[in-house]
């Protein structure tokens, strides 16, 4: 059975179709990544997901639960890390994981098993009792991701965990999200618009485009598609969008979210 | 059941713990309260314009001021929410299989924790100023409870502005507008009788109201009441779940 299905999902802002027929699945286990510039509607489609969000149209179904009938059945299978710093600097990186172990119904008697371990397994055991406003951008996106593991989810929802972190964060992020895959046999949906990082994580890609799925497959699938198996993905991504990554790259309002969220994570 | 509390106070938790980590703000919190009581208390105290019965005015106004400060803290609590919501912590929360209720409960238990600190400022500040006040432990217990309770509802209000403007900006300039006339509406500085008509109906409707009522009752052996007791913690109780209710309705909207 499949993880994650989604059937014609559909979300529209006035005029604006920020998802449009979205159909994907998910099998279990698999590192799924959604790949397209700001704005192409990733995050919309994460949102409607995790219940954040009702679809204009279409249904889909998380773990077997539907995600606007069986929302807090959908809500208890899975994990979220916002493409937003989310980690509260006003608590330590202990104190955030056990508020969420609590949220999420972790027995009581296991959590503080499970805090340390997640703090140990996300390479942060030292930090554990420092104010998470202490912490580096990548310390902090690696609580993030420990906090949205504590109940183990089913399947884990990443948006844009590598934003704004530099090079060498952002591959100890990676070597922790593919830990935490061979680990947990997760199930891990992730968005980006990097391509390196979703030609290195990711078993199968959906590149979405002004709300559509223009392209779905195995990196090697996609580039064997466009005749060039050495092609990058962002040739790829040309390819199927019509146009370069530069130019859809989205507005003032998104580069200044993007940038703002990279300032915070300072 | 047990698991909805549990939540609830696990939020709170957290917001205690953040007041242990940095206090400094429970110690700028001192300064408004002790304006109030020791300068405009003092001095109207000397001029005995306002008639306050048996009671000095600076006995008076000591329950008022308490009022008065858990107010303050609170209408401003929904700049926390969108400021969590500028972060992605509101996601998160809204993400997890937590009652929405729940949410803005645990919200509503914080500012009731940071209400708490005023109390203890207030009682504090009464023994300095030789303020009589019933030292009656099941009194000061109720006291706190109401503080709690006040707490909650001005910080569920904030809540549902919060959730409506969206924005820092606006709903800094909505905090100001709401503050003062709730303030003035109320019986924290004069008695309901000295108030023209128009404004004693407004009073009545204002929460703020049956808190300084309450606890001028509780901590004033010589005050005579306006409500019963029971009928301020009633009203009070009322108007909070209502404003849950809104609340728990437009919280989640804040992450769409």
């Amino acid at each position: 059975m499949d993880i994650l299905k989604t059937h014609d999902l559909t979300r529209k802002f006035g005029d604006l179709t920020a998802v449009d027929h979205m159909n994907i699945s998910l099998r279990q286990g698999e590192f799924f990544g959604l790949l397209g510039p700001n704005g192409a509607g990733k995050t919309t489609a994460i949102k409607m997901l995790i219940t954040l969000l009702p679809p204009t149209s279409g249904t889909a179904t998380v773990a077997g639960h539907d995600i606007v009938t069986a929302q807090r059945d959908v809500r208890r299978h899975i994990g979220y890390v916002p493409q937003l710093l989310s980690a509260d600097g006003q608590l330590t990186g202990y104190e955030n994981l056990l508020v969420f172990a609590r949220l999420f119904d972790v027995p009581r008697g296991e959590i503080r098993q499970r805090v340390e371990d997640a703090l140990d397994f996300m390479g942060l055991k030292g930090a554990g009792d420092t104010l998470v406003r202490k912490y580096s951008g990548g310390m902090i996106r690696r609580l993030e991701i420990a906090q949205s593991m504590l109940h183990r989810p089913q399947l884990l929802f990443l948006d844009e965990p590598t934003l704004g972190l530099d090079p060498i964060a952002r591959r100890t992020v990676w070597e922790h999200l593919a830990r935490l895959r061979k680990d947990f046999n997760a199930t891990i949906l992730m968005t980006t618009h990097y391509m390196d990082e979703a030609d290195k994580l990711c078993d199968r890609l959906a590149i979405m485009h002004l709300g559509s799925v223009v392209a779905m497959g195995t990196p090697a699938e996609l580039k064997a598609g466009i005749g060039n198996e050495n092609a990058t993905l962002d040739e790829v991504f040309t390819h199927y969008s019509g146009g370069t990554l530069e130019e859809a790259q989205g507005g003032y309002r998104e580069t200044r979210m993007t940038r703002r969220t990279a300032g915070r994570l300072r | 059941m047990s698991r909805y509390i549990y939540k609830t106070m696990a939020l709170a938790e957290m917001e205690a713990r953040k007041l242990r980590h940095d206090p400094t703000e429970l110690i700028t919190r001192v300064v408004q309260p002790v304006l109030w009581l020791l300068v405009f208390g003092e001095v109207l105290s000397k001029l005995r314009a306002i008639p306050t019965g048996s009671l000095t005015y600076l006995e008076f106004l000591t329950p008022g001021i308490l009022a008065q400060s858990v107010l303050f803290i609170a209408i401003f609590y929904g700049i926390s929410v969108i400021w969590e919501r500028d972060l992605g912590i509101v996601h998160k929360f809204l993400a997890s299989p937590t009652p929405r209720s729940a949410l803005v409960f645990g919200k509503a238990l914080s500012a009731g924790i940071r209400g708490l600190s005023q109390a203890a400022i207030i009682y504090v500040l009464a023994v300095l100023l030789g303020v009589q006040v019933r030292w009656n432990p099941l009194a000061i217990l109720a006291v706190l409870v109401f503080v709690v309770l006040g707490a909650a509802i001005f910080s569920t209000l904030s809540l549902v502005i919060a959730c409506l403007v969206r924005t820092r900006e606006r709903f800094m300039g909505i905090g100001q507008l709401l503050t003062m006339p709730l303030f003035f509406a109320s019986n924290a500085l004069y008695p309901i009788e000295l108030m023209p008509s128009w404004l004693q109906g407004i009073s009545m409707g204002n929460p703020l109201t049956y808190l300084v009522d309450a606890l001028r009752t509780l901590m004033l052996p010589g005050y005579a009441a306006e409500f019963p007791l029971i009928l301020d913690f009633g009203a009070m109780l009322l108007v909070l779940l209502v404003l849950a209710a809104i609340g728990a309705k437009l919280y989640p909207r804040l992450a769409r």
